[in-house]
């Protein structure tokens, strides 16, 4: 018995039983997933997968990374990036797969050969779920990067409060990645709203560590270097007693409890300086 | 001979604004040109203005503080005006903070920091 009359068996029963095999199929993978896909969805995926898998075995190949099966990874790949995007696990995604095999099993176990072209045809689709499964977490994946990359985007906004006067509210964690952009737009807008006063808020920011600190510090910095006074506010009680046990110096920065006192004196300053200018008229 | 920065005096100011970027000898000149006009006008200001500069090096970094301290000594207040977002930022990675050093966002702003200090109010 070799692998060619293997492949001929599996073929004429693939083709022989395809309805009850795919009405079979259909079913198993539905109960597993439990509704959440319409059958007549499911049935129209699966067989068109059962196609191509029979169309690339009918050519005489049971390698699963071979130029016939193109077709059927190409479908299968598509079929993991639905089922991972739709929010199914990896166990529902691949089981879509390792289902043919239990649908097969009571009509190829008969006899000592065709019990060897279902070990065949089993390793066949191992691989092709194997397939299934490294397509879902790439599709994953992808999806948290882009996911990192907008809550960059999103969580560092930069505000203005007053003429002359802009905030930053800065929510979560900050690391070296954020600190840039977060410095990036703060001097930017500095610059473009000539404003003299920043006040960088930290109440949403769970911890400050040394690391955190320092990432303030350069913002603080870099603000002053161009000509802005720049204020850290929010500092809860627990973070004061946190900064001062790890000794962090945060040398002749300006802080404050509360935005509202960082912004009152921003003001004051404000105010100050306006007067100063109706002197400099007079 | 090469390109030299221009001193330029607007009442009790010397104005320089740096058009180009400076390699070392430009560096060099400005500072000497820059005292010796502090002390020939008698200028009680000065202001630096690099909004037309990308790349801010260490050592232009530094000879922004130097001249700071030398005019100070001599009575005169340096401001550096117009520092590019991008330029702070290297300055800071560097580990440059230009602490001696006076700033403002624009000219404008640096001339008017000037006359609040001569007031005594800054």
């Amino acid at each position: 018995m070799n692998t060619e009359s293997n492949i001929r068996l599996l073929v004429d029963t693939l083709t022989g039983q395809r309805e009850e095999f795919l009405a079979q199929w259909t079913r198993t993978v539905g109960e597993d997933l439990r509704g959440r896909l319409s059958t007549a969805e499911l049935g129209r995926e699966l067989a068109e997968l059962y196609d191509a898998v029979l169309t690339a075995v009918g050519t005489g190949s049971l390698d699963s990374r071979g130029e016939q099966f193109a077709e059927t990874r190409s479908l299968l790949v598509e079929l993991s990036r639905d089922r991972a995007r739709q929010g199914f696990t990896p166990t529902e995604t691949v089981r879509s797969v390792f289902a043919l095999k239990e649908v097969l099993e009571p009509s190829l176990t008969g006899d000592a050969e065709s019990a060897r072209a279902y070990l065949q045809f089993g390793r066949l689709l191992d691989d092709l779920g194997m397939l299934t499964s490294e397509a879902y977490l790439r599709t994953r994946e992808e999806i948290i990067s882009s996911q990192a990359e907008q809550l960059l985007e999103l969580s560092t906004p930069v505000v203005k409060l007053w003429d002359g006067v802009v905030g930053v509210p800065l929510v979560g964690t900050l690391d070296s990645a954020r600190t840039q952009v977060v410095m990036e737009k703060l001097l930017q807008t500095l610059v473009d709203t000539d404003s003299t006063h920043a006040i960088i808020d930290i109440t949403g920011v769970p911890t400050v560590d040394t690391q955190v600190a320092q990432h303030l510090l350069k913002t603080v910095v870099a603000a002053r270097m161009m000509g802005a006074q720049c204020t850290i506010s929010g500092i809860r009680p627990q973070i004061a007693q946190t900064i001062v046990a790890l000794g962090i110096e945060f040398g002749d920065i300006p802080t404050n409890a509360s935005l509202s006192d960082a912004l009152r004196q921003a003001l004051k300053e404000v105010a100050l300086d306006a007067e100063d200018d109706v002197r400099g008229l007079l | 001979m090469t390109d030299r920065v221009p001193v330029l005096k607007i009442g009790e100011v010397l104005l320089v604004s740096i058009q180009t970027d400076l390699d070392d000898q430009m560096v060099l000149d400005l500072q000497d040109d820059l005292s010796n006009r502090i002390v020939a006008t008698g200028a009680k200001g000065v202001v630096i203005d690099i909004s037309a500069l990308e790349i801010v090096d260490s050592f232009v970094g530094r000879m922004l503080a130097h001249n700071a301290a030398v005019s100070r000594i001599l009575g005169a207040e340096t401001i550096v005006v117009g520092m590019r977002p991008a330029v702070a930022m290297t300055l800071v990675e560097l580990g440059l903070s230009m602490s001696g050093v006076r700033t403002a966002l624009n000219l404008e702003r640096g001339l008017k920091l000037l006359r609040r200090i001569a007031a005594g109010r800054a």
